[in-house]
This record gives structure tokens, sequence and C-alpha cells, in this order.
């Protein structure tokens, strides 16, 4: 941060002289303060999964999701301010809906990766607005079967295997670099997902923390829904025993 | 016939059938061409039409049937057309009247089931939403004198709750133990009940069945719309089930015996 001062930073529409545009570097500081967020795209599904950091004890349980559906195979998980992820997400539903509007099926993830990076992209371009400050998990099963997206703050986005943004984005992708993703059923995912979570928040010592879980597959009807209390238990019973088992 | 003297005399104007009665008589127009409201045009007549729609309460729920026909004006046109729209897990929507303008509301509600899904609050939308929200946006477009041509029925089950319902394309609504719309509020409606009246409540699935494929039988004679195949859909607390096409069977031996028909032997 040694451009600080310099008078470069102060507007997304100003390069820097070797060629930066600060304010897309800082939004990226934005992502970095969060929560983590992953994505897993396996064998038959995706899996969305956010440390959610509470920061009040008087929140209502649930409260403050940052993962919500696009459309009935789309959900995407954010990372960020929070703020800008709903609207984001609401981006997302007008993009899904214009496109089935127009040619009456439902949207395949990329285009709507696609559309939503051009959305973000705008965003970086003015002095009057700011770069979003977040940076987004798009999961789907479409008719090419499981897709997983991430847009970061300067509007790029790129296809994953498994995806994490947030805090602990690096243990995270050390973990999943170790998983077989393509073998792994949606139901096995999700333990996974858990069980990274749990182990990338206890990497951080931070406050008091939710999970939140959300799948698609088969058992989902490739439905996006927030995966069912029995298995969350299961997932989270298991993902706290493996943590008691990898600290001894 | 142009009944407005001040229009008598002039040259006549091919584009205009001064002899037609269908749906109402025209009469020459005269106005400037150009004006800004010629350029709006708002649906005048139904063009693809489908006939009747028939629902009836019963123990578990409620029945609703409809043939698989689009219209032409009298041309059978389109014989495999479904007529019954299920809107989420507890609701169907059936439709008569102007296929396209169904389309166009069974792209709307799917709209708005996967925005109410997107939600994601576990809430979601039964028979009797769906239901009030056709109603608002009938009574709507009528209202801008650019209406939706339908007459449609709204049955569901959802919380324990049956629910049937009318609506049309002025937005008019009612609900009874029995609909029917079209020309079968005329033919199928008293049959319908003298059936069901009374025996909601113990009416099982079977003899709600029979009371259905009954009166669609009657309509299939009488409705010079209508199609021996048809599709009926029970909506109970299992949720929704639309059936594959089922055939009428009709025997049309009497025919012979009719004066007027067939070879008259005097």
């Amino acid at each position: 941060m040694t451009s600080i001062g310099t008078g470069y930073d102060l507007s997304a529409s100003t390069y820097s002289p070797d060629g930066r545009i600060f304010q897309v570097e800082y939004a990226n500081k934005a992502v970095e303060n969060s929560g983590t967020a992953i994505g897993l795209k396996v064998k038959d599904g995706v899996v969305l999964a956010v440390e959610k950091l509470v920061h009040s004890k008087l929140l209502v349980p649930g409260a403050n999701r940052r993962i919500q559906t696009v459309d009935r195979h789309i959900g995407l998980a954010t990372a960020g301010l929070p703020a800008d992820g709903r609207t984001v997400a609401s981006r997302a539903r007008d993009e899904a809906a214009n496109f089935r509007d127009v040619y009456r099926s439902p949207p395949t993830l990329k285009t709507v990766a696609d559309r939503l990076g051009h959305f973000v992209q705008m965003y970086t371009l003015y002095s009057s607005v700011r770069p979003f400050g977040i940076s987004t998990i798009l999961g789907a099963v479409d008719k090419d079967g499981p897709a997983l997206y991430v847009i970061e703050p300067s509007g790029v986005f790129f296809g994953y295997h498994g995806a994490a943004v947030g805090k602990g984005r690096q243990l995270a992708k050390t973990e999943l670099e170790k998983l077989k993703l393509s073998e792994l059923t949606a139901r096995e995912a999700v333990i996974e997902a858990a069980r990274i979570i749990y182990l990338v928040h206890e990497d951080a010592k931070e406050k008091e923390f939710e999970l939140e879980m959300s799948w698609i597959g088969p058992e989902t009807n490739n439905q996006h829904v927030a995966v069912p209390q029995d298995l969350f238990n299961e997932a989270e019973a298991k993902a706290r025993e493996a943590l008691v088992s990898g600290l001894e | 016939m142009d009944h407005f003297p001040l229009n008598w005399g002039r040259p006549r104007n091919d584009a205009v059938d001064s002899y037609s009665t269908y749906p109402i008589t025209q009469r020459p127009n005269h106005a400037p061409k150009d004006a800004f409201s010629a350029g709006i045009q708002h649906t005048q007549q139904p063009i693809v039409t489908g006939t009747s729609v028939l629902a009836i309460k019963f123990k578990d729920g409620i029945m609703m049937a409809a043939d698989n026909l689009a219209s032409y004006g009298s041309l059978a046109r389109f014989r495999d057309i479904q007529r019954l729209h299920a809107v989420g897990e507890h609701t169907v929507l059936g439709a008569g009247g102007d296929m396209s303008d169904f389309q166009y509301i069974q792209s709307i509600l799917d709209e708005l089931m996967i925005d109410e899904f997107a939600a994601g609050d576990g809430h979601a939308l039964g028979p009797a939403e769906v239901h009030n929200y056709l109603s608002e946006l009938m009574y709507a477009r009528r209202s801008k004198m650019n209406p939706l041509w339908n007459a449609m029925l709204v049955g569901g089950f959802k919380d324990g709750q049956r629910f049937l319902a009318y609506v049309d394309m002025l937005g008019t609504t009612y609900s009874a133990s029995t609909l029917a719309t079209g020309y079968g509020a005329h033919i199928a409606q008293p049959l319908l009940r003298r059936a069901v009246e009374g025996r909601e409540d113990t009416l099982d699935e079977e003899e709600a069945r029979k009371i259905i494929e009954q009166s669609m039988k009657v309509l299939f004679y009488r409705d010079a719309r209508s199609l021996d195949k048809y599709q009926i859909a029970t909506i109970t607390a299992a949720g929704v089930h639309i059936s594959d096409s089922l055939q009428i069977e009709t025997s049309w031996s009497f025919a012979e015996g009719l004066r007027g028909y067939g070879a008259q032997t005097q």
C-alpha cells in the first residue's frame, strides 16, 4: 500500500502510472476481511457453505443470510459487504428471469455469470460509483450438469471445481485441493464443506459464527435449497469431531 | 349493415366486411389512421380457443378436467394442447378461452413462483393466493380495455384446506363446490351440482372421477368445440397430479335414427 496518498486511489476511473486501479484492490480488501465462503462442484451437484461471523449475540439466528437463491437451480454465496451481496443477488435474479423471458428455458450458469460479470465490471469504470466489495460464488446444476463460478470485484469470473473466498480462503483452498471433488456425491460434499468451514474458523480464532449451507443435486431435484436440518446437524457434528481429532 | 346515415353513400371500404356479425358488427372507420392511438392495438376477440374446464370438490381435495383441444374458430386446429397447468406444489390452473393468453398467464405465474422460491422464506403461495393474484391481473387488464381472454378455474389443496374458485377476463370471481367454464357452465354444471352438492365430504376419488368422466362425455356429445381426449388433475394433500391424456368412449349408433342425419329412408 505504498501508493496511498499518491492520489491515484481516489476514484475507480483513474489508473495508477503502473496500470492498476486501486479502488478495485481496496474492494478486494473488503472481501478478505469477511467470513469465508466456499463452493464445491462435485459429481452430481454443487454445495455452498459460508462461515457467517455473528457480530452480536442479540441477532436472531439465521439473520443476514449470505447464501441466496437466484433461480430454481442457481444459488449464490458472497463474501464481503453483505449489502452488496443483496444487490448482486437481486441483479442475478433479474438476469435469470430475463433469460427465461427471452429464451423460454432455464438459464445456464455460464450465461448468468457472464451477465453478472459485466454488471460488476461496470462499477469499476466511473468516479461516481464504488466497485462491489464482494466476491460471489455462483453454483448451479443446469443442462450441462453441475457448474461453479466466482466473480471478483473487478468483474472477472472463472469456473472452478472448488472455490473459496474471504478470510480463510488460503487454508480452505488447500483443503479443497485434497478432495477428489469429481468423485464425491453432493451428500458427501456437504460433510466436507462443513468440516472445511469449521477448520478454517478454528484457524482464525474468530468470534462466534454460524454455519450456512445450501446444496443442489439429485436429492433436491436439482433445486437450490438449504441443506435439510438432519443432514446439517450430522455435518456439523462430524465437523466438530474432525476438529477435535485434528487437534490431538 | 352500417346503420349510421352519415356513412351512407361513401365509397366502399374493402378493409371492412360490413356484413360480418362476428364478434360484433363492424362499421367502416373514417377517422384519420395516423392518430397516435391507432398505433395501440387491444385484444378484440380470442383467436385460438380452448373450451370448457370442469372442477369439483371431493373428500380428499379437488378434481379438475379439460380436453386437449385448441380450436381455430370452428376448426379443431391443435389436438394435443394441455389446458391444465400446475402452479407450484398445491395448485392447478385450468383455462378456457384464448390459448395464447393462457400461455402468457402461465409464464407470468412461473416467474411469480420462481420469485417466491428465491425468497427462500419457507412460505409457498397456495391456491387462494394464486387465485387472488389472477383476479387482480385480469381486472387490471380489463380496466385497460385490453383483457386476457380467458375463463379459468383455480383448484388446490394446502394446509388441510380445499380451494376451488373461478376467475374470468373481467376479473369476476366466485367459488362453489362445483364449477365449470364456457359451454360446460350450461351443460355440465347442472349435472355436477346434482352429483356433488351436499356430498363434498363423502365423495371418494373414484366416485369423483366417475362424475367428471360422465360430464366430459356429455360435453363431448353436445359441445362442437370439444374433443374426446382430455386430462384430469387431482390436487390432494399428496400434491398435484395431472393425468396423461384419457379417451372418451362414445357410441354414435343412435345417430342413424335421427331425422336429417345420415341416410334417410323416410
